[in-house]
């Protein structure tokens, strides 16, 4: 019987998300091929995850060990090198994580088996899969097929899949004994660091002028700064204006950001890549602001106008001091 | 210290209105604007900084037809020492895996301490192509890096995760580190400074030169073969916000007011 397995993710005590949006979709698939679906948690003291999973897995693998306190990519490459020969799955699913990104392609290398990363759509195919990802920063969306044959690897994106809890599974824990030694590793994990919070916690805001790469340069950021002023809202923005150092770090939306939920974000001069997407699309309304008509950021606002942010803007602004003022 | 820079020349499709071709397994690149990859400029940047401060050389390698010039030209004229690129049209068709193999095929005669790649490709996004260059080779890696400082034989290197949360890590030299976007302020060049690299040499190597087999590269050599593509399916949308720049001003405010945008 063909095996899907899932490579769990967990940080600082808690399974994250994307743990159970992979178990979800694997369910789906193993289910479309009457196969199992397995679980594998690797980590120090995590019998209570383990435990967590139990309704949505066939069985959960657990793999303790104390140099699993803290991931790392040499550790858990050769952990999962010796569990995935020994159990040879169908398909592994990793997400396409700071995690994943980092273990998977070593760990298909190693193993000498096929890799789809970032993979938005899986659905099988014979003995292969059609994988759906998403290329040119999500303007364009790709079928790929593995050209060899299994067993497969498949790195999903977060967010894609939803993680709803279906009929449990009277699943099994697995503990499996560590294949690590006291060898040295050449990279050592140190600490983790908190990015530092802004003046203003964007999280906390009740309305949000949220601005993009369409500023164009750091001298524009008045412009909307002066708008969110104008309706009592904060400024936020995207990766791009803060990888250009236009706006602190606090101030970003997005993935590797802030994850927000205001009753109003403005969006200007965002074109809505994925990753700031899925940062505010909990937004109670969005409305957008991108020359471009075909900005993925429109299919996720309510409103669009579709224009020069330098021209629109100021008139927004005007008119909103103007009829406030009424 | 001696630096390898993976880098890829990348179609910008930003604010551009991208149509399928007629193979429709690719998209319209005729009158698109081609630059460096954005990831690859920092990691470019960050390797002359390294060098400046520490002495030693900067290679770029990237794998492409003769367009590619342009963009190890490019890095030539930030600073970077001498510029490889690698063709063959045992080459067309390669996936991540296999643009790995012809780099690491490559890499492999250089003598280097540190290797920097671009977290990932504007392009394709496989994000794989530099963990893999670090297995074929045998080297340690850290991906996703936001900040880096060197320290005897060891690079002490920030990691950027989810939330704005951030891991730090130490590796042993040599390595291969992939970088992101934001790490530095990538320095501007100007076309006086494309000119006088214009004219450095920059080495050609193919398949045999590089002791590869035919099925190891292309696509006898990838793990994935792309089947087709399409336009993303379109969401409900936005409802379209139309008229003069003050009639839709007015649309804003009202929505605002109804929404409860207005404090």
């Amino acid at each position: 019987m063909k095996e899907i397995m899932v490579v769990a993710e967990h940080r600082q005590g808690e399974l994250r998300d994307i743990t159970y949006e992979m178990l979800s979709k694997g369910r789906e698939l193993a289910e479309s091929f009457g196969g199992t679906l397995s679980v594998v948690l690797l980590g120090k003291g995590i019998r209570a995850l383990a435990e967590r999973l139990l309704p949505r897995a066939h069985r959960v693998y657990l793999i303790e060990d104390e140099r699993l306190e803290f991931y790392n990519s040499e550790t858990y490459e050769r952990v999962l090198l010796q569990f995935l020969t020994e159990r040879k799955p169908h398909l592994t699913l990793i997400g396409h994580t700071a995690q994943g990104m980092d273990f998977a392609p070593g760990l298909a290398v190693r193993l000498g088996w096929p890799l789809a990363t970032d993979c938005i759509g899986i659905e099988p195919k014979d003995e292969n899969f059609t994988l759906t990802r998403q290329i040119y920063g999500g303007k364009i969306n790709s079928e790929v097929t593995f050209l060899r044959k299994g067993p497969y690897l498949v790195t999903l994106r977060s967010g894609v899949f939803e993680g709803k809890e279906k009929e449990p599974l009277s699943g099994e824990i697995v503990s499996l004994p560590s294949p690590l030694t006291d060898e040295a590793l050449a990279r050592r994990f140190l600490q983790f660091v908190e990015a530092a919070v802004g003046e203003v916690d964007i999280t906390q805001a009740d309305i949000l002028v949220a601005v993009g790469r369409g500023i164009k340069d750091g001298e524009n950021i008045p412009l909307v700064k002066e708008l969110a002023d104008s309706i009592g809202g904060a400024l936020a923005c995207s990766r791009p204006v803060v990888d250009k150092k236009w706006l602190p770090k606090a101030c970003q939306v997005g993935t590797s950001g802030k994850t927000v939920k205001p009753k109003v974000y403005i969006a200007i001069g965002i074109s809505g890549a994925f990753q700031h997407v899925a940062g505010m699309k909990g937004s109670g309304t969005i409305i957008a602001i991108n020359k471009d008509p075909k900005a993925p950021i429109f299919s996720v606002a309510h409103y669009g106008i579709v224009g020069d942010l330098f021209k629109i803007v100021p008139v927004i602004k005007d008119k909103i001091k103007e009829l406030k003022q009424k | 210290m001696n630096i390898i820079v993976c880098i890829k020349r990348v179609p910008d499709t930003a604010d551009v209105d991208i149509v399928v071709d007629k193979s429709g397994k690719d998209i319209e690149k005729s009158g698109l604007v081609f630059d460096l990859n954005e990831w690859d400029s920092y990691a470019i940047e960050e390797a002359i900084r390294l060098k400046e401060r520490l002495g030693g050389t900067v290679t770029v390698i990237s794998m492409g037809g003769e367009d590619t010039n342009e963009s190890l030209r490019k890095c030539l004229a930030m600073g970077a020492d001498e510029a490889i690129r690698l063709t063959d049209s045992a080459f067309s068709g390669s996936d991540g895996y296999a643009t790995a193999k012809v780099l690491a095929q490559a890499i492999r005669r250089l003598p280097y301490d540190l290797i920097l790649t671009g977290t990932q490709a504007e392009d394709d996004g496989f994000a794989e192509v530099g963990v893999m260059v670090a297995r074929l080779l045998g080297l340690p890696h850290v991906s996703i890096v936001t900040r880096l400082e060197l320290e005897d034989r060891k690079i002490r290197a920030h990691r950027e995760l989810e939330g704005g949360l951030e891991e730090v890590v130490e590796v042993d030299l040599p390595a291969l580190l992939t970088i992101q976007t934001g790490i530095n302020e990538p320095r501007y060049v100007s076309i006086m400074g494309i000119r006088k690299v214009a004219k450095k040499e920059i080495k050609v190597l193919g398949l045999s030169e590089l002791g590869l087999q035919a099925e190891e590269v292309g696509l006898r050599g990838s793990d994935i073969e792309l089947e087709r593509v399409f336009l993303p399916p379109v969401g409900e949308g936005a409802q379209m916000l139309e008229g003069k720049p003050e009639e839709i001003a007015q649309r804003v405010f009202e929505i605002l007011k109804d929404k409860g945008g207005l404090v």
